[in-house]
């Protein structure tokens, strides 16, 4: 219990706000790696996700370079591409953009996959080009997965972002690395407990972003919707379905 | 006018839907395919738009190759109606209506003006315009397909078994009111079913499929109901079991229709009795000056 209450007493500890290398900045810049790495990984996984998802190819390949991304440790590739390209911010992109993709490209393809055939064939049906079906039809009714998809990402680099300081002054991570190394422990678990809080607002802000972007039609047709509300309600304030204009 | 110029089409995995198949839609009149699953009957609705190009063989609008024109264009001229109406979940019925307009570059204002006109038109309440298709019953997603498919006045209507997925008493009002829109709008439908009592309720030319495309029988219900081709036909309307051959026997001065295994079809009043009832108003008969139906022969006074 000691560690915890040494930890609590530093992140309050005034001392540790003391700019430059300060608490707040080291949290902006672990925010805005964060950030980057998913904007570098959704730039590549989206438009390749949504390639599968609308023609059905390269499912198999997908599911199986996706998986073969996961099982990468990404420490191991972390010292690799740095033992490439030297110490600096580019190795963690690199490894941690690696790390976010699989779920981000899984969550664009499923998206697509998830929307009922019979919703996408009428659309062609009636005259939409594939560039509009997947701008009009499947965009849409696949975001929820894809916002999924982006929030598990976002919670895999957040953390694993501290590895940046292995190889570059970054980020919250630096509080580990230099607690470990110097055996302050109040030093590590505080910088742990930042980042957890930070995984933590993020993941918070996702769930409610993943149930804003559900299109309406959508929400309006789910069971739990019905369920939120009282039985009683719902029965004196429902419409009653009539069939057609004779009602 | 819709004419099927030899048309063959073969899966990839090498099911051979249709084969051979040649004739000629007329236009301005229904036209129904009829035939259970596997006779390819959807394959050949979905090839007048398109969604299914023949291996072999041509398709001509008013003497035009379908082949020749752009997919996207030709969908766009000819309405569509699915089952489970195929309607955008995220788009309200107002919007799901007006998309192909939209996409033509009607204004938006427009577009919803003449959609809330549609809606009018196929029976719904204008109230349900801001609805999602969720919100609605199955019949009135389907009404709200029917309008969509009329939604750019297409001269063509391609319907696959709009009327499967909902109830018998919604269906039977469904057929009612597409009867009245087919008087009313003057289109040239191709209908799908696999229910011939539909098929001969709604088509002016019913043509009866086997399996593979292969026309059993084409022409009208009275035609088909008259003279079935062959055994399959016979089978397939309900002729060979006797359903539809009626006869009349009289019971105490009152006359009284009896199918071939002695139930009793129905009364007839006395002055429908004057004339035989031609085949085709038998299911007219049955829900109008009929009454009593299926009842097992007991003989003697029945009524």
């Amino acid at each position: 219990m000691n560690f915890f209450l040494d930890a609590i007493a530093w992140i309050f500890d005034p001392a540790n706000y003391a700019e430059p290398g300060g608490i707040v900045s080291r949290l902006l810049e672990h925010l805005l790696f964060t950030f980057v790495t998913l904007v570098f990984a959704s730039v590549i996984a989206i438009p390749l996700g949504y390639l599968i998802g609308h023609t059905g190819r390269g499912r198999g390949f997908a599911i199986a370079g996706a998986g073969g991304l996961r099982a990468l440790p990404t420490l191991g590739l972390l010292t690799l591409v740095a033992l490439w390209v030297g110490i600096g911010l580019e190795a963690p992109y690199v490894a941690l953009t690696i790390l976010a993709i699989p779920p981000i490209l899984a969550g664009a393809y499923t998206g697509f996959e998830a929307i009922e055939r019979g919703t996408i064939d009428a659309a062609r049906a009636v005259g939409m080009s594939e560039g509009q079906i997947v701008a009009k039809v499947e965009v849409p009714l696949g975001l929820p997965l894809l916002i999924g998809g982006i929030r598990s990402a976002t919670l895999q680099v957040v953390a694993t972002a501290t590895l940046a300081a292995y190889v570059a002054d970054f980020g919250l991570g630096r509080y580990l690395f230099a607690g470990l190394k110097t055996r302050d422990y109040a030093e590590m678990l505080g910088g742990s407990i930042l980042v957890i809080l930070l995984a933590l607002v993020l993941e918070g802000i996702f769930a409610l972003v993943q149930r804003l972007v559900v299109p309406r039609g959508v929400i309006a047709g789910r069971p739990e919707d019905v369920r939120a509300r009282p039985i009683r309600s719902r029965a004196a304030t429902g419409t009653p379905v009539t069939e057609g204009r004779s009602s | 006018m819709i004419e099927y110029r030899s048309v063959t089409k073969q899966f990839p995995d090498g099911t051979l839907a249709v084969e051979d198949f040649s004739l000629v839609l007329p236009s301005r009149q229904t036209t129904v395919f009829v035939g259970s699953s596997g006779s390819g009957k959807t394959t050949l609705l979905r090839m007048i738009n398109r969604m299914v190009d023949p291996t072999s063989g041509t398709i001509e609008i008013d003497g035009v190759d379908i082949a020749t024109l752009a997919p996207v264009n030709l969908r766009r001229s000819i309405g569509y109606v699915m089952q489970n109406s195929g309607l955008l979940p995220h788009r309200t019925v107002v919007n799901n209506v007006a998309t192909v307009p939209l996409l033509r570059g009607v204004p938006r204002q427009k577009a919803r003006e003449n959609a809330l006109a549609l809606l009018d038109t196929v029976g719904l309440d204008r109230s349900l315009a801001d609805r999602y298709p969720s919100q609605l019953s199955g019949g009135q997603q389907q009404r709200v397909g029917v309008a969509r498919g009329l939604a750019v006045d297409p001269n063509i209507l391609l319907m696959d078994e709009p009327f499967g997925a909902v109830d018998p008493i919604v269906r039977a009002e469904l057929q009612q009111e597409l009867r009245r829109l087919q008087v009313e709008l003057d289109k040239t439908v191709v209908f799908v079913t696999h229910d011939i009592e539909e098929a001969f309720l709604l088509g002016d030319q019913v043509v009866i499929l086997r399996t593979g495309g292969q026309i059993a029988q084409v022409g009208t219900p009275s035609e088909i109901l008259a003279n079935p081709a062959d055994e399959f036909v016979a089978s397939f309307v309900g002729a060979d079991r006797g359903k539809r051959a009626l006869h009349f026997e009289n019971h105490n001065g009152s006359d009284i229709l009896v199918d071939s295994e002695g139930r009793i079809a129905g009364v007839i009043e006395t002055d429908a009795a004057a004339s035989v009832p031609p085949p085709q108003s038998v299911s007219e008969s049955k829900a109008g000056s009929v009454s009593g139906s299926g009842a097992p022969a007991q003989g003697g006074d029945q009524r």
